[in-house]
């Protein structure tokens, strides 16, 4: 069914622009052939194209993880079974040897992750883990190496870089050390950064100016950017196109002003009724999403979102939706649904 | 006021700033390192200190034994007091006031002078031990695959074998024992321990987020085993040394006991000197009883000291 969900008809994709990173039908399967396999990444696919931002969204145990380490290629060889295609600039990474793409990562791809205390190596100095990246892959040395780990530290605003060069992981506080990290992942002008919640750690005000940071970051070296998130507001602020997962799958697909001005998707709407809002009456209560992931049923036999669904009907238990392109609202927009939330666009419209 | 009142006033106050000092210390460096933790810690810990005490005093009497020692550890000079039937070990006397031994040599001597034996043969022991195990321990705990399955074979097979039992077998193999042979056989028997330390400590970091995060940027795998792994994984292995330290002395004592030491009684030894003892312990148990004390306590200061090393470095236990 996602042969279906052919390139053009994807939101977020401006004509003319090639996609940096077409992730299409990706599978992550985990188990082996004699126990129970776990299906976490169920045929996901979406483009970022250069200087865009995507967001993935969806809660705990939604695949979104999973999905940006399959990308990166950090699975474990043994366990997980990735298949589908991954392409980085033209290039299939899926059957890349290991040797090869652990060249591009640091080099031409790179990631940060949700906690940086334990993303930073407790016992190095900051400064020798950014001249390792450098060393790697622009082998840098010595001085030119630490110039430039002290110009990336200063970029990302950490003051003093000189002197925190030297510093321990300990020694700075959690928006320093995700700033030191950013500078790592930065540290080789990388064409594609993958965010795994990159500010859940942190407090609200820092997390503030991470995303200030990334978002400056991105759109001056025009890199593309994978944001995995499951805040809302993290994708308002930063994301061009979202894609809502459940259960392995994308349920949803679109631009951000539209999704979150009509969410299509019972989940999206969900989502969005769970989080408190400024322009609303007071005293409105907090819907949150009924049952958790755990209570869903296999894609294979209907909805997996169903059990939880407030709009769940006949079809949903007994056919599997597709994703298909939405004539709901006039945005373009794909969505996975049998019975969607109201639209914006009326018979009249079409 | 008293001299006396004033005295204790300015002690209160002296204190009250160096709590203040400390703690504007502490808030200064919020974050300290496992090791900076661990030596506050240590520095007020009874145990260690008592520990860290007779390690430290041990140390320093086998450095300067051969200065301090009263006697030529190796001159016969109560010899003419043997009288085989009726008194066969000289008694205390003054200069000698732990008597001698049965061949006429002061007692005080050859223990000071032992302790060099017990130093050398554990330190060495220790470090070859350790030098094969962290070997072994980064291969299997690095490398993982077909290298881990098979260096944790060999470990433990080494580990089902009685390590008392082992060590008598390397021992008893060499034709011509020494003080070598009894540091080789040591050696051997503290490698699966610390292989197995290693390698278990290599895997929870290779699972960490840091080390995920590194390869997330592409670094090589050797450089993920030794600075993003090893430093990581290394202490457990440290503190083990300290408490391995205090069975490798004992080892090496019931080595030289049962005559699988260093057969050459002119360079006295603990473990030697109670083997000696044996045939006189119904008549003169003092013979056995000061080598056999002497074990006792630098192996309980070595012990002491690597447990509260322990407790100290688990993080568990950390703030």
């Amino acid at each position: 069914m996602t042969t279906a969900t052919t390139s053009t008809t994807q939101p977020g994709r401006r004509s003319g622009r090639e996609p940096l990173l077409a992730v299409e039908d990706l599978r992550v399967t985990f188990g082996s052939r004699t126990s129970r396999t776990v299906t976490a990444v169920d045929g996901v696919s979406f483009d970022v194209a250069p200087g865009e931002t995507v967001g993935l969204v969806g809660e705990s145990g939604c695949g979104k993880s999973v999905t940006s380490l399959a990308v990166m290629g950090l699975l474990p060889a043994r366990g997980a079974q990735v298949a589908g295609s991954v392409r980085f600039d033209g290039e299939e990474l899926l059957t890349l040897s290991p040797q090869r793409m652990a060249e591009k990562r640091g080099a031409e791809m790179a990631m940060i992750f949700q906690d940086p205390l334990s993303s930073l190596n407790p016992v190095v100095p900051i400064g020798v883990q950014v001249t390792e990246v450098l060393e790697r892959h622009r082998g840098m040395k010595g001085g030119a190496a630490r110039k430039r780990a002290t110009y990336l530290l200063e970029r990302v605003g950490i003051p003093d870089p000189t002197r925190r060069l030297s510093d321990y992981a300990h020694q700075l506080s959690g928006g320093m050390r995700q700033r030191a990290l950013i500078a790592m992942a930065l540290a080789c002008e990388p064409r594609l950064l993958i965010a795994d919640e990159p500010t859940t750690a942190l407090d609200v005000t820092i997390q503030a100016q991470i995303l200030a940071l990334l978002n400056e970051l991105v759109s001056e070296s025009g890199t593309a950017l994978v944001m995995i998130t499951h805040d809302l507001g993290v994708v308002a602020g930063l994301c061009s196109t979202v894609n809502v997962l459940y259960a392995g799958r994308v349920v949803e697909r679109a631009d951000r002003h539209p999704l979150f001005a009509t969410p299509r998707h019972p989940y999206t709407g969900g989502l969005l009724a769970s989080i408190p809002r400024l322009d609303e009456e007071r005293g409105r209560r907090l819907v949150p999403v009924p049952g958790s992931v755990a209570d869903n049923i296999p894609w294979e036999e209907g909805c997996a979102f169903a059990p939880r669904c407030p709009n769940a009907g006949d079809r949903c238990e007994a056919e599997t939706p597709a994703l298909v392109p939405d004539r709901g609202v006039r945005d373009p927009r794909l969505l996975r649904c049998h019975y969607p939330l109201a639209g914006d666009r009326t018979e009249e419209d079409a | 006021m008293t001299d006396r009142e004033s005295a204790s006033l300015g002690q209160r106050k002296k204190a009250r700033i160096d709590r203040l000092a400390a703690a504007g210390r502490i808030s200064e460096d919020e974050g300290v390192s496992l090791w900076q933790s661990a030596w506050r810690r240590l520095r007020t810990d009874p145990i260690f200190l008592v520990g860290a005490t007779i390690v430290v005093l041990f140390v320093l009497l086998a450095l300067v034994a051969p200065w301090i020692a009263p006697h030529d550890p190796t001159a016969r000079l109560l010899i003419d007091q043997i009288n085989r039937q009726a008194n066969p070990i000289p008694d205390p006397q003054p200069g000698h006031p732990l008597g001698g031994d049965d061949a006429g040599r002061d007692m005080l001597s050859r223990l000071l002078v032992g302790s060099q034996q017990t130093l050398i043969v554990g330190v060495m022991a220790t470090l070859f031990g350790l030098t094969g195990g962290l070997t072994l321990g980064t291969l299997a705990g690095g490398i993982g695959r077909w290298v881990d399955a098979a260096v944790m074979r060999v470990v433990d097979v080494m580990l089902s074998i009685p390590s008392l039992l082992m060590a008598f077998s390397i021992a008893a193999v060499f034709a011509r024992p020494n003080q070598w042979t009894v540091i080789l056989a040591i050696a051997i028997i503290q490698v699966p321990i610390f292989a197995r330390l290693l390698r278990g400590s290599m895997l929870a970091q290779r699972h960490s987020d840091h080390v995920l995060a590194a390869r997330a940027l592409g670094v090589r795998p050797a450089a993920i085993v030794f600075r993003h792994m090893l430093p990581n994984a290394i202490g457990p292995v440290i503190v083990q040394a300290t408490l391995v330290l205090a069975v490798a002395i004992i080892d090496a004592a019931a080595l030289s006991f049962l005559g699988l030491g260093n057969p050459d009684d002119s360079v006295p030894e603990w473990g030697q000197m109670l083997g000696r003892a044996q045939q006189y312990f119904n008549t003169e148990p003092q013979l056995a009883f000061y080598p056999a004390l002497c074990i006792i306590v630098v192996a309980l200061g070595f012990t002491l000291m690597g447990e509260s090393l322990r407790e100290a470095l688990d993080p568990k236990s950390r703030r």
